[in-house]
């Protein structure tokens, strides 16, 4: 069991450094660079200045080496857009894209599984209905969520639409900060979830059919367990592990979807981040951005793996899953 | 369900192959006096007895008000080159209303289809044979190969898709001609779509390979190739049906995403994508919904595989964006 998760968490360094290396290079290595950024009518002193500050002037091998060996110290360079430190502005948006992330989450937890039980163990109006809704919800993809959503809160007024705080809440105090954040939350954190609310429901569903054929079930049912005890301690409980495998790709889906949304509700992130980035050819800042990607993606594949082990006793008592 | 989603699918493709004929106007003709123009209502039954509609004027620019010419109804005409257009060259029938250049949507609409639905099918079409001819060498060969290509596709597949396809589109020349732009998605897109088809593929033909058939086909004196072409991959065929209704769906939202952010088509060519940039704008939408025509219309392409899917026995799942 100790040697599974050493190789877990190898596998994770290795994939926050292999991402983050290969984004650096890509964008090292593609045509053209930030000192398009300058203007055409840039000084050439300055181009060069502005190259040397960044190391395009150094061989790409001996840029990534160089930058592998500050990233270790925690050094993650300089930003071009923001010509502030790597680091910090990596912090705050993946704080932000985080908060916004596990509210999506949370919310397709609680809407999705419940509704999956009831799909997966029952027939009936109420079943037929969830199970449209869902599929419906499945078709509607974040770049779309958070399209309707944003116009229907400006036409309502309900929420505001978009942006993370409100101009005037900077200074007005932790607590009414928190309130106005409170606020903004909601719209993209619905765009985001609904679509893996219903994915959620699919497959609960799906495992809760799965499982409540099985001969165990059948057992307890002739041994007198009755309901919601059956349904849940018994079936629902089998059902889980192959639950807590979709958690581990749900973070992908996550941080792939708060692109999106991140990008249409002006929400301040990670994926925003990246994009600015990347259109800018701002080496390091793609390069961090992809590092703090990578650790998100590693991350979720360990919280997965530990679900899976408080889940499964199989797992636990060290037999291959 | 599987039939709907079957007649959907048909449906949407035959819109998309006849699209010249049902569009009432040019796609790119801009209409002036007609910005942010309201859907033209249509009479059904006019005076003379045939269809008629009121041109619109605008009133206030800066409201961007229209009013319904009551005084000069316009009739309507059939089979005219057109499945239906105005009989008037001066007043545009505008069945959804007109964008921000004074263009029709609903021609723009069905034009549009034939981009993002041709892109898709096309990527598709070339990630499933990259993937199935990776993951067949990788299955038949075994060893060394099969390890490093795995790893590599297992790599690949962690990645959140939309990153990759972004960061591939940010580092190539922004302003490319159309028809550039197109080839180069279609093969951005392959390259991210392969690992995903890979996978199944390797495991189905190294499963297959130990079967007797391929043992007499052997003894027969067939070469590697000759198995792997012949009697391997056709054993794929189901498979690979499976997943083509999981990309092409993404590759339309991965069109639709990259054209919403400006990474994709230029603004001038008619695409789903690029009808949502034009729509990016809260408050000009919040008055106009119907410039979110193409969010229904992806809704109703990704419903009809969902749809097919579903019927199918199998469970949608909406893990990328």
């Amino acid at each position: 069991m100790g040697r599974f998760f050493v190789r877990r968490l190898a596998f994770a360094l290795l994939l926050v450094v292999a991402v983050s290396s290969s984004a650096l290079l890509l964008t090292r290595l593609a045509p053209g660079d930030m000192t398009s950024e300058l203007g055409l009518r840039a000084r050439p002193e300055e181009v060069a200045r502005t190259r040397a500050r960044f190391d395009l002037d150094r061989s790409p091998a001996a840029q990534l080496g160089g930058w592998a060996l500050r990233a270790a110290r925690f050094d993650f360079g300089e930003s071009f857009l923001y010509s502030r430190p790597v680091g910090g502005l990596i912090r705050r948006a993946a704080g932000n894209t985080a908060v916004l992330a596990l509210a999506a989450l949370a919310i397709a937890t609680l809407a999705g599984i419940p509704l999956g039980i009831i799909t997966g163990s029952r027939r009936g109006a109420l079943a037929g209905a969830i199970r449209t809704a869902s599929l419906v919800c499945l078709s509607i993809p974040p770049l779309l969520t958070s399209l309707l959503l944003l116009f229907i809160a400006s036409r309502t007024g309900w929420l505001p639409t978009g942006g993370m705080t409100s101009v005037d809440a900077v200074d007005a105090g932790w607590l009414a900060w928190m309130l106005d954040v409170a606020r903004h939350l909601p719209l993209p954190a619905l765009a985001l979830a609904l679509p893996l609310a219903a994915t959620f429901e699919r497959l609960q569903a799906q495992a809760m059919t799965e499982t409540i054929h099985q001969p165990f079930v059948v057992a307890a049912l002739a041994r007198g367990v009755r309901g919601r005890q059956l349904l849940i301690d018994h079936a629902w409980r089998a059902s889980l592990r192959s639950m807590c495998a979709i958690y581990g790709l749900a973070i992908g889906a996550l941080l792939s979807g708060s692109f999106v949304v991140e990008y249409v509700t002006a929400w301040p992130g990670l994926g925003r981040l990246m994009y600015e980035a990347l259109r800018a050819r701002d080496v390091y800042l793609v390069a961090g951005c992809a590092a703090m990607g990578g650790v998100f993606l590693a991350f979720g594949s360990v919280v997965s793996d530990l679900l899976l082990f408080a889940a499964d006793p199989r797992v636990r008592e060290g037999q291959t899953a | 369900m599987k039939t709907a989603g079957r007649v959907l699918l048909m449906a949407i493709v035959l819109v998309a192959a006849a699209a010249p004929w049902l569009a009432p106007n040019s796609p790119d003709r801009q209409f002036d006096g007609y910005l942010f123009a309201p859907p033209t209502r249509v009479h059904v039954a006019g005076a003379g007895g045939g269809a008629y509609f009121y041109p619109m004027r605008i009133v206030s620019r800066l409201e961007r008000r229209f009013e319904e010419m009551r005084d000069r109804p316009v009739a309507l005409a059939w089979f005219d080159g057109r499945l239906l257009s105005s009989a008037d060259e001066q007043a545009p029938l505008l069945l959804l209303g007109a964008d921000s250049y004074g263009r029709d949507i609903f021609s723009r609409l069905l034009y549009g289809s034939r981009a993002s639905l041709g892109l898709a099918v096309l990527a598709t079409l070339a990630a499933m044979l990259f993937g199935a001819a990776i993951g067949g060498v990788a299955g038949f060969a075994g060893g060394t190969i099969d390890e490093a290509l795995s790893r590599f596709s297992d790599f690949v597949l962690v990645l959140p898709a939309i990153y990759v396809v972004l960061a591939l589109r940010a580092v190539m020349p922004l302003v490319l001609p159309p028809g550039r732009v197109f080839a180069l998605l279609v093969g951005i897109f392959a390259l991210v779509g392969w690992p995903i088809v890979a996978r199944g593929v390797r495991g189905i033909v190294a499963s297959e390979r130990e079967r007797e058939y391929v043992t007499a086909g052997r003894a027969l004196g067939a070469g590697p190739l000759r198995l792997l072409g012949v009697h391997l991959l056709p054993a794929t065929r189901g498979y690979l049906s499976t997943q083509a209704t999981l990309l092409l769906p993404s590759f339309i939202l991965a069109e639709a995403t990259l054209s919403y952010v400006g990474l994709g088509f230029p603004d001038t060519v008619p695409t789903w994508g690029t009808m949502l940039h034009d729509a990016s704008n809260v408050a000009l939408v919040a008055d106009a919904p119907w410039m979110l025509a193409p969010a229904a219309a992806i809704f109703l392409v990704v419903l009809a595989v969902n749809l097919l899917v579903q019927g199918s026995g199998r469970s949608p799942v909406q893990l990328e964006p």
